[in-house]
């Protein structure tokens, strides 16, 4: 981790506001560089700790998953469903256009 | 009417029964007490008419010789509940108009055993913060030396504030790295996580997913005992959900600790943490071995990676958990051209820094070429902390920590984000290893602001908590009321 | 674009030589269940806008997924019908991506640790021949909504009734050298999901759906760069899309340039593929596990149990069939092709002629009913009735050529052949006597035409046939009137 030299540059964070769909003014990129810097100089002491024959944890509960039977118990709620939409048409989530 | 706020949640629950008293009365007197201390900010929504509905409801009850554990009794429930038709916001702009039209298992759980909900409650926003000075409506003030403007703690820090200030009986928080009990350490008040799966987390706007547990903020060991009984249970929606028999908490009150063992970590006096507290940890300790418990030194070697491991796997789960906020079919929506440009200015609009910056953090440790050294790395250090406390619950029943390094800091104080990661030190651990924990008061530090202890227990082991908490809390008799407190 | 009579399929000429197709295909199989993989709300086809939804499917705040059991099974059960391993331990990963189809803003997948691994099928080629194709792995994922991008100018309208439709993800080695070939291997998949009951294989509703990656390269090369096309809905569009890409692809290498990996969309008006227009340069899923799912488990003994409700698969039935039935295995696979086939089949030729029953079904009963676009379980034919009208011809009671009529009767008023055959008086007339009565007569009267026929012009013995089959309305035997017009025509 900490000699990939992972430092977080204005590329970087473009790239990750992009992948999070988050509009981040470019006046904020400076401090954000700063902060995310920080953070992952912080958690880069995980490089101390020998983890070469460790399974990373899969869950805490160490229960199984538990299985539904196949009924219909859910849906014909579209009043519900559309209860907050922001926009909809007919029944329809209504979006910006989208061209693929 | 002042009178009805000093009986904490388990003496109301007697004397409501007993009809010293009606359930209308005593909403009454907690709804004056909320605008009595609105200055301190605690509450985002209050439902007025609801909850007097609900309190005449519970009064037809009890003089119909029918009542649940919790009838007639007022809460306060922090704003990451989803509560049907009451406003959910989870402190954030982009849910400033989100109304749900269903309820979450846990706050049902409570309205089914007969409980009144005052109103939605302030935490920092996504519950991420230590501070509650992320929240979109504003601070919360810590009812502790109020005129000095400290804070509560977070993200429950609405929650304990007003447990504290005496504006909610008692109030449900959730926690994921601490957030129930640092701040009711900041607040002098009990706060209790239960073992990861205990409670539902259907209905709970989900911020880290292997962490989130929903608990009780309450005035006293008893009353979280009261509260846990019927926030817990199987919930057949969530699959996380434990299917294990709680027993009946109340069966656990008064049991004492004699013949049980305390680990005292020796990793958690670590320098930072405050004089006072250090004391008090010390008197804590001396106070279980005066009632019978055998002290032992133990060791959990991975503790200072915790917090590490939590600031890479809470803003990882939390980054995937906070995708769905994106104005499409709930929340409030900026327009854009295309919809991506819908997407970005929503979200960049709707959620608040220190969101983002958890999201930025989160994208970034699963990004390609990252995963491993960060994400796969923490998962395997988590691994390693989990083993820790297995290997030491062999020898020791429950473990006894400080709950924080120091005691509330003042507001505004503009730490920069890593310095207030750092709060949630003691608290992690637990929380990684889905550890059941409580934090209660044990005194005042030499400003006047409160210290609480934390006890850990074996998973499931709600019921030893409350035993052995208990011990602690008769002895440390802790009976000081908050100056900002309603009176 | 040259194309060389000579070229064996999935060859490509270009300027510089032969280039060889190299193709892999992600076929994407809607589970047939009642509900969704991680919701209650029901998984069927074409009901109004959003009311197949429910708070879960639309990603409300603090909903959360519980696993379908008979989803799992289907996976499983499909998996050892691909003689695939099975794995006992699997994971739920989410693959976070943005689209408003996409509620949860990540879908759950699998992708480390998928439930079924490495398999293998065997396809039927054209030549006779057979193909191993292997299959990388099965997993299960969930199905995104549908978005409408042609209802109006500026806005485009989502309906999330299909989101969280249980899907098994069948990836396919990069076996296949051929669009025929891929075609093959579709219905191949297609015909054993059908067997097992997982997935109703309807390509025009969207329950199959398939990915092609194609990339080309001259023989005995690496593999080159593929592409990906995705959302194929039927075989032709299949064959078409992978034939458009492959050329294209060596139309850009022939002129010396590379190609660049991206997901293509298949037009279908201009059959050509096009490229998706994504502004990003490739999605990064930042698969990790999912934390609202436990890994899912399971014990050897329940995959065993599940085995044994497996039906006779294709391959097994095949093989049975041409052993107790003596047809081709040419037949054999078409009749496998579907289990409704078969059990027609079995009823219908049980102690009769089956190489005869095969015949009339595959030739006579499938084309009837294309043409009169019925669909074979509402078929007016029933095996039973089939089955009496082979026996029918076997005993020489009819001809072949009567058969057909009785047939087409037979579709049209559902009447059993017997009946038919009672009514119009259609037995086939195999009396010697008779026949040479007629022969007699027909030959009397074409005294000119014999003397022809004797004295060279072979081709009037059809004639003579045809005469005597006019007088009998058609119903002589054949056989007899041949023997007998040879041995008077002397």
């Amino acid at each position: 981790m900490s000699n990939k030299k992972s430092l977080v540059d204005i590329p970087t964070i473009n790239k990750i506001a992009r992948l999070s769909r988050l509009d981040i003014p470019e006046k904020a990129k400076d401090n954000l560089i700063k902060d995310l810097n920080n953070i992952l100089g912080f958690v880069a002491q995980l490089d101390e700790v020998d983890t070469s024959s460790i399974e990373p944890l899969a869950s805490v509960t160490g229960h199984k998953l538990p299985l539904r039977s196949d009924e219909v118990t859910d849906g014909n709620i579209e009043d519900l469903v559309l209860h907050n939409a922001p926009e909809q048409s007919s029944g329809f989530f209504v979006v910006p256009k989208v061209i693929e | 009417m002042s009178d009805l706020l000093k009986y904490d949640l388990l003496q109301a629950s007697k004397a409501i029964k007993k009809k010293d008293f009606s359930s209308v009365e005593l909403t009454n007197a907690y709804i004056k007490a909320i605008e009595d201390t609105s200055p301190l900010g605690t509450y985002l929504e209050i439902v007025k008419d609801k909850a007097l509905n609900m309190a005449a409801n519970s009064d037809k009850n009890i003089s119909n010789g029918v009542s649940k554990p919790l009838e007639g009794l007022p809460i306060g429930i922090k704003d990451m509940f989803c509560t049907k038709g009451t406003k959910t916001t989870a402190s954030s702009k982009i849910l400033d108009n989100f109304y749900p039209t269903y309820e979450s298992t846990v706050t049902q759980n409570l309205w089914d055993d007969g409980a009144v909900m005052l109103g939605k409650l302030s935490c920092d926003e996504f519950a991420m913060g230590s501070s509650n000075e992320t929240a979109a409506k504003g601070n919360v003030i810590n009812p502790w030396l109020k005129d000095k403007k400290v804070s509560p703690g977070g993200s429950s820090g609405g929650s304990a504030a007003s447990v504290a200030a005496r504006s909610s009986l008692a109030a449900t928080g959730t926690d994921t790295g601490g957030s129930i009990r640092q701040p009711a350490a900041f607040c002098g008040i009990t706060g209790l996580k239960p073992t990861y799966g205990r409670c539902s987390r259907w209905g709970i706007v989900a911020f880290s997913s292997s962490l989130d547990q929903a608990g009780p903020l309450t005035r006293t060991v008893g009353d979280a005992a009261l509260m846990l009984n019927s926030m817990a249970g199987y919930d057949k929606k969530d699959s996380t959900s434990a299917n294990v028999e709680m027993p009946n908490l109340m069966d656990y009150l008064d049991k004492g600790v004699k013949g049980k063992k305390i680990g005292i970590p020796k990793e958690y006096t670590q320098n930072g943490t405050s004089e006072d507290i250090v004391k008090f940890y010390d008197t804590s300790i001396s106070w279980l071995k005066d009632a019978g418990a055998e002290i032992m030194p133990i060791s959990l070697p991975h503790t200072k990676y915790a917090l590490p491991v939590y600031y890479i796997i809470a803003p990882a789960e939390a980054s995937s958990n906070l995708a769905r906020y994106d104005g499409v079919r709930f929340g409030v929506r900026k327009e854009g051209a295309s919809l991506d440009e819908m997407y970005e200015l929503t979200r960049g609009n709707g959620f608040g820094d220190e969101v983002k910056r958890r999201i930025m953090i989160g994208t970034y440790v699963l990004s390609s070429g990252y995963y491993d050294a960060y994400y796969l790395k923490a998962q395997k250090v988590r691994r390693l902390i989990k083993q820790d406390f297995e290997d030491v619950f062999e020898k020791v029943d429950f473990i006894l920590t400080p709950a924080t390094p120091t005691t509330a800091f003042p507001l505004g104080q503009k730490q920069d984000p890593l310095t207030m990661y750092l709060n949630d030190i003691f608290t992690v651990p637990a929380s990684l290893a889905g550890l059941p924990a409580i934090s209660i008061p044990v005194g005042l530090d030499k400003s006047g602001l409160p210290i609480g202890m934390q006890l850990i227990a074996k998973p499931f082991d709600e019921a030893g908590l409350i035993s052995t908490s208990q011990v602690l809390e008769k002895s440390a008799d802790f009976k000081i009321i908050a100056d900002g407190a309603a009176k | 674009m040259n194309i060389n009579k000579e070229l064996k399929p999935g060859q490509v000429q270009g300027e510089t030589g032969l280039w060889e197709m190299v193709i892999g295909l992600e076929i994407h199989a809607q589970i047939s269940s009642k509900s969704k993989l991680f919701s209650g709300a029901s998984a069927t086809f074409g009901a109004d806008a959003n009311s197949n939804v429910s708070l879960v499917d639309a990603a409300m705040p603090g909903m959360l997924p519980v696993i379908n059991e008979y989803c799992v099974e289907q996976a499983v059960k499909t998996g050892l019908a691909l003689n695939a391993q099975i794995n006992n331990v699997s994971v739920f990963d989410r693959k976070n991506y943005f689209y408003a189809d996409l509620p949860q803003g990540y879908q759950i997948s699998q992708f480390t640790k998928p439930i079924v691994g490495e398999g293998e099928i065997t396809i039927d080629l054209d030549n006779g021949k057979q193909t191993t194709i292997g299959i990388e792995r099965l997993h299960l994922e969930q199905d995104a909504g549908k978005s409408l991008h042609d209802q109006h100018p500026t806005k485009s309208f989502i309906d999330l009734n299909r989101t969280g439709v249980a899907l098994m993800e069948i990836v396919s080695k990069p076996d296949i050298r051929s669009p025929n070939e891929a075609g093959l291997y579709v219905k191949k998949i297609r015909s054993i999901l059908r067997y097992v009951g997982s997935c109703d294989g309807n390509m025009e509703e969207g329950s199959l759906r398939a990915d092609c990656n194609v990339s080309v390269r001259k023989a005995g090369e690496e593999f080159g760069t593929r592409c990906e096309i995705k959302n194929l809905n039927s075989i032709r569009f299949i064959n078409q899309a992978i034939q458009a890409e492959a050329e294209r692809q060596v139309e850009i290498l022939e002129a010396g340039g590379k190609i660049n990996q991206e997901t293509r969309l298949f037009d279908t008006s201009t059959s050509e593929t096009r490229s998706m227009r994504s502004k990003e340069d490739a999605h990064d899923y930042r698969y990790f596990p999912d934390p609202d799912l436990l890994p899912l488990e399971f014990e050897d003994s329940w995959v065993k149990s599940l085995k044994e409700t497996l039906p006779e698969l294709p391959d097994v039935l095949k093989k049975r069939l041409v052993s107790d039935f003596a047809i081709t295995p040419y037949d054999a696979a078409i009749l496998v092709e579907e289990r409704d086939y078969v059990e027609f089949y079995e009823k219908a030729a049980a102690g009769k002629d089956g190489k005869l029953t095969a015949n009339w079904m595959i030739s006579e009963l499938f084309g009837a009913l294309k043409k009169e676009n019925i669909s074979f379980i509402d078929s007016p034919i029933t095996p039973e009735a089939l089955g009496e009208l082979i026996m029918l011809i076997s005993d020489g009671i009819i001809s072949g050529k009567i058969a057909k009529d009785i047939f087409a009767e037979m579709m049209i008023s559902k009447k059993k052949p017997a009946e038919i055959v009672k009514d119009k008086g259609l037995e086939q007339v195999s009396d010697d006597k008779e026949i040479l009565k007629i022969i007699e007569k027909v030959l009397g009267d074409n005294q000119d035409k014999v003397k022809d026929f004797l004295s060279g012009k072979d081709k009037l013995f059809g004639f003579f046939v045809g005469q005597v089959m006019k007088m009998t309305q058609g119903k002589a035997n054949p056989a007899i009137v041949n023997k007998l017009l040879k041995e008077n025509l002397k």
